[in-house]
């Protein structure tokens, strides 16, 4: 069931700036107001778009699930592996290892206000990319799940 | 009394949720009552750490007055504490919601309605 | 139920939360001292500008792990109720509705 016209001519020009501001609000969590989840949260709105607009059936074809519930369950372990990694300089677990080192992502941030650099953060901007893959993935599999179940449960009564 | 105005519209919309979830018998009625406490709930936890005169407590560009040291201008900060237990309940919320309607759509298709007083037939 | 026995309790809770909201001190929180050593040390300790990410990530980190695999579980949930049945398992669920009609019975 397509929507009319302008919901498809719509649905062509918007998921590109939309998936650009989600990649945005991830990638920029230490900086400014977002993260991980709810960078996840605005990327899946720019795929869910498509998804509505459009049959299910024509967007059956071109979405890949095997992919991503792979990518799912690959986000969570490489979060739960990052925290894993402090045990190497002999801290607890969750411990920030990579700040205040010359490693990547190791600059020092003196008190006050300043504008942000995004060299800076410690372990969290790999947190925050990680968690938007697996909350991307989730919610959009749900909502193929959801109308999948819908055709099958019209096509049986 | 006025000022209490975020606490007051959190205990309207508690009601009305608490009120949908009693008085209607359309299943899908029900869930919708259940978000709204939710939301409600979420609305609670945030207006609890307000600060009168208060900025986001984020130091990129933060919009402190020049001339004063940063250690004194940083007690104009909201608390960003309750915040960030907001963002795990919101998400928590999502979930449950995600999987109530899942039920409602599978008792939809086994027992053709969505009336509570007729879905009663417990197996077992 | 009757009405009566929803309405009663609806409106004790309403007055007794309305009580409560209007005690509540808005602007002026309790007590500031575990906020303050965030904000304070947030910048040198972790690294970033934003204090609200380092509490969800760094300080609290454990309760953003439970969150995470709430809702990787909630996704496996909503995978397992709309599984499609084989034809093996369809017979079964056959089986199964035909022995409690017998023990209806």
């Amino acid at each position: 069931m397509r929507m009319s016209k302008i919901v498809t001519i719509t649905a062509d020009l918007l998921p590109p700036f939309i998936l650009a501001f989600g990649l945005y609000v991830i990638a920029h969590g230490h900086l400014t107001p977002g993260g991980g989840f709810q960078g996840g949260a605005v990327t899946a709105t720019g795929l869910l778009l498509m998804i509505v607009a459009y049959s299910y059936k024509d967007i059956a074809k071109a979405i890949r699930q095997d992919r991503f519930k792979l990518y799912e369950s690959l986000g969570l372990i490489i979060v739960i592996g990052v925290g894993y990694i402090a045990f190497l300089y002999g801290a607890t677990f969750f411990t920030n290892w990579l700040v205040n080192t010359p490693l990547p992502f190791g600059t020092y941030v003196p008190f006050g206000p300043n504008p942000g650099d995004l060299n800076t953060g410690g372990t969290m901007p790999l947190y925050n990319i990680f968690v938007g893959v697996e909350v991307f993935c989730g919610l959009t599999i749900v909502v193929l799940y959801m109308l999948s179940g819908l055709e099958e449960g019209e096509g049986s009564s | 009394m006025i000022l209490n105005f975020p606490f007051i519209t959190m205990v309207l919309v508690t009601i009305i949720g608490l009120c949908i979830i009693l008085f209607r018998k359309n299943l899908l009625k029900v869930i919708m009552g259940i978000s709204l406490i939710e939301s409600a709930m979420n609305l609670f936890i945030v207006a609890l750490d307000f600060k009168e005169g208060g900025i986001a407590p984020i130091f990129t560009l933060a919009p402190l007055e020049p001339g004063v040291e940063p250690a004194a201008a940083a007690s104009a900060m909201v608390l960003p504490v309750p915040q960030a237990l907001c963002l795990t309940s919101i998400v928590i919320a999502v979930a449950t919601g995600a999987l109530m309607l899942s039920f409602a759509m599978l008792i939809y298709r086994k027992y053709g309605t969505l009336d509570i007083s007729k879905i009663r037939r417990l197996n077992g | 139920m009757r009405t009566i026995t929803k309405v009663i309790p609806v409106i004790i809770l309403l007055a007794f939360f309305m009580a409560m909201a209007a005690s509540f001190d808005f602007g002026r929180p309790f007590q500031t001292a575990m906020d303050d050593y965030f904000i304070e040390h947030g910048q040198e300790q972790v690294g970033t500008n934003n204090i609200v990410t380092t509490i969800v990530f760094d300080y609290r980190g454990f309760d953003t792990l439970g969150e995470a695999s709430v809702l990787l579980t909630a996704v496996l949930g909503v995978g397992l109720l709309f599984r499609r049945f084989s034809k093996g398992e369809e017979d079964e669920a056959a089986e199964e509705e035909d022995w409690q009609e017998v023990a209806e019975r």
